[in-house]
């Protein structure tokens, strides 16, 4: 087999893959952190309810999301009306309309880790940080933030990895663009199609090695933190 | 534990036999993802002649040609292009001499609006935001679409706004959803609609889309795969291939 040299179209969808991650990523940080905090410290009977729906993409086929997610980001559901306001007509087929359905499809990978870290930490440093008449916001920035930061890592790493591994939900709504929606997994599974398999060999070998290092830092780092903890 | 055993080692001596059954009656066939709606009135017709069953999968011409060559179970391949089978044959997936074309494809432009395409002149004026096409480089159909629009020579300004389905269904389903305005699909896939303009690519701008069969070495001993060849070669499934909008070797 000859050797295979990156083509500009793979490092085109790498590099739209790590984009991608890296807004999903940080988008789902914004937004669940509020999520989490409310699932980890609310006393409200439905919360459980709430925490299903956010852990709903892990059950559910991608296809499931992929179909709702076609027909919401069109022209007649709330994407295309969206998609308007600065004159397109569809949210399919563009890099927002895929950050909406990672956003989504990796929510739980980022709000669990972090309810759990905000539970571990339990009720006790916010009592005492307001018995030093720290505020509820100030208390949440200098206290809670900093305690629960294993579980930040945690939601971060995962959410990341896992957005990088998402393929069903954007082989649907994606169209499979160049530099704007033809993500890794769809260029590999492109690759495999065409019998291109010097090309997906190479980049499926290195998604590999992704997920293997993802996986053993974050063993690594939690083992070091549980320790430091004790 | 000792009825539940008997009843577990009974469940299974059962999905056993009836998979076996299957595999002895029926014929599995990969279909081309545009020739879907006939090959299923087909198979119908198929059975309600001999009573055999054909179990028929559905996907672009690349992608099943990379299943058969990593061993999938298929005894027929329908394929949307006459390159496949015979690569096929040259592999050693398909038994020579059992190539023959089924159908020759016809492209056409179509959208759900009813007032979008006139004509090539749509093309040229490019007031369109997305165009959806199957993947080139997986789908004769798609393949076919960028021809044409490269002999029209609108293909350079059209390109920022093409959209790819992974086969002709996805495509034919992204125009369908109004997520792209309009797409190049199967003339069969629209066949049987009124709605929405349309503009059935004139033949000359595009190498005809002959799509050919052939028998793979799974089917070659099986009576069952035969039978569905003649049959697909007979009047009865020429006529529906027909009224699918596609031309046949012997009508064109």
């Amino acid at each position: 087999m000859p050797v295979p040299v990156l083509s500009s179209e793979t490092v085109s969808a790498i590099r739209l893959t790590v984009e991608l991650a890296a807004i999903t990523t940080a988008i789902l940080l914004f937004i669940g952190t509020p999520i989490a905090w409310w699932l980890a410290r609310s006393r409200a009977w439905w919360k459980e309810a709430v925490a299903t729906v956010v852990a709903l993409p892990l059950v559910l086929p991608p296809t499931v999301l992929g179909f709702y997610l076609l027909v919401a980001l069109g022209p007649s559901g709330p994407g295309g009306a969206l998609a308007g306001l600065w004159g397109g007509r569809t949210l399919a087929f563009t890099f927002e309309g895929l950050v909406i359905g990672s956003v989504i499809y990796s929510m739980p990978f980022v709000v669990q880790p972090i309810r759990n870290a905000f539970e571990a930490m339990g009720e006790r440093p916010m009592e005492v940080a307001a018995t030093l008449r720290a505020s509820p916001a100030r208390a949440f920035w200098s206290v809670a933030l900093p305690l629960a930061r294993p579980g930040f890592l945690t939601g971060a790493v995962l959410g990341f990895a896992h957005t990088v591994g998402e393929f069903g939900v954007v082989l649907m709504i994606g169209g499979n663009i160049p530099g704007e929606t033809k993500v890794l997994s769809v260029a590999i599974y492109d690759y495999v199609e065409t019998l291109r398999w010097g090309e997906a060999n190479l980049l499926a070998a290195g998604m590999a090695a992704f997920a293997f290092i993802v996986i053993l830092t974050m063993t690594i780092v939690e083992k070091r933190v549980a320790r430091s903890g004790d | 534990m000792k009825p539940l055993r008997m009843l577990a080692a009974g469940l299974a001596a059962l999905v056993l036999s009836g998979a076996q059954a299957a595999l002895a009656a029926d014929t599995n066939i990969a279909v081309a993802a545009n020739f879907t709606e006939a090959a299923k009135e087909i198979a119908a017709a198929f059975k309600e002649k001999t009573g055999e069953a054909a179990i028929l999968s559905f996907g672009s011409t690349g992608q099943l040609y990379t299943q058969i060559s990593q061993g999938a179970p298929f005894e027929i391949f329908l394929a949307a292009d006459d390159a496949r089978p015979v690569k096929a044959v040259k592999e050693g997936y398909g038994v020579e001499g059992t190539e023959f074309t089924y159908a020759i494809g016809k492209i056409v432009l179509w959208s759900t609006d009813a007032g979008l395409i006139a004509g090539e002149e749509t093309l040229k004026a490019g007031d369109f935001d997305k165009l959806a096409i199957a993947n080139p480089q997986t789908a004769p159909y798609g393949a076919a679409a960028v021809e044409a629009m490269k002999a029209i020579g609108v293909y350079a300004a059209l390109e920022p706004k093409i959209v790819q389905g992974n086969n002709i269904a996805q495509t034919f389903q992204f125009v369908q959803t109004g997520n792209a305005e309009l797409g190049f699909v199967a003339l069969s896939q629209i066949a049987g609609k009124s709605e929405g303009s349309r503009w059935e690519v004139p033949a000359d701008l595009y190498t005809p889309i002959r799509q050919d069969a052939v028998l793979l070495k799974k089917g070659e001993e099986s009576s069952g795969a035969k039978a569905f060849l003649d049959f697909l070669r007979g009047p009865e499934a020429g006529a529906i291939i027909e009224k699918y909008g596609y031309g046949t070797a012997a009508g064109s």
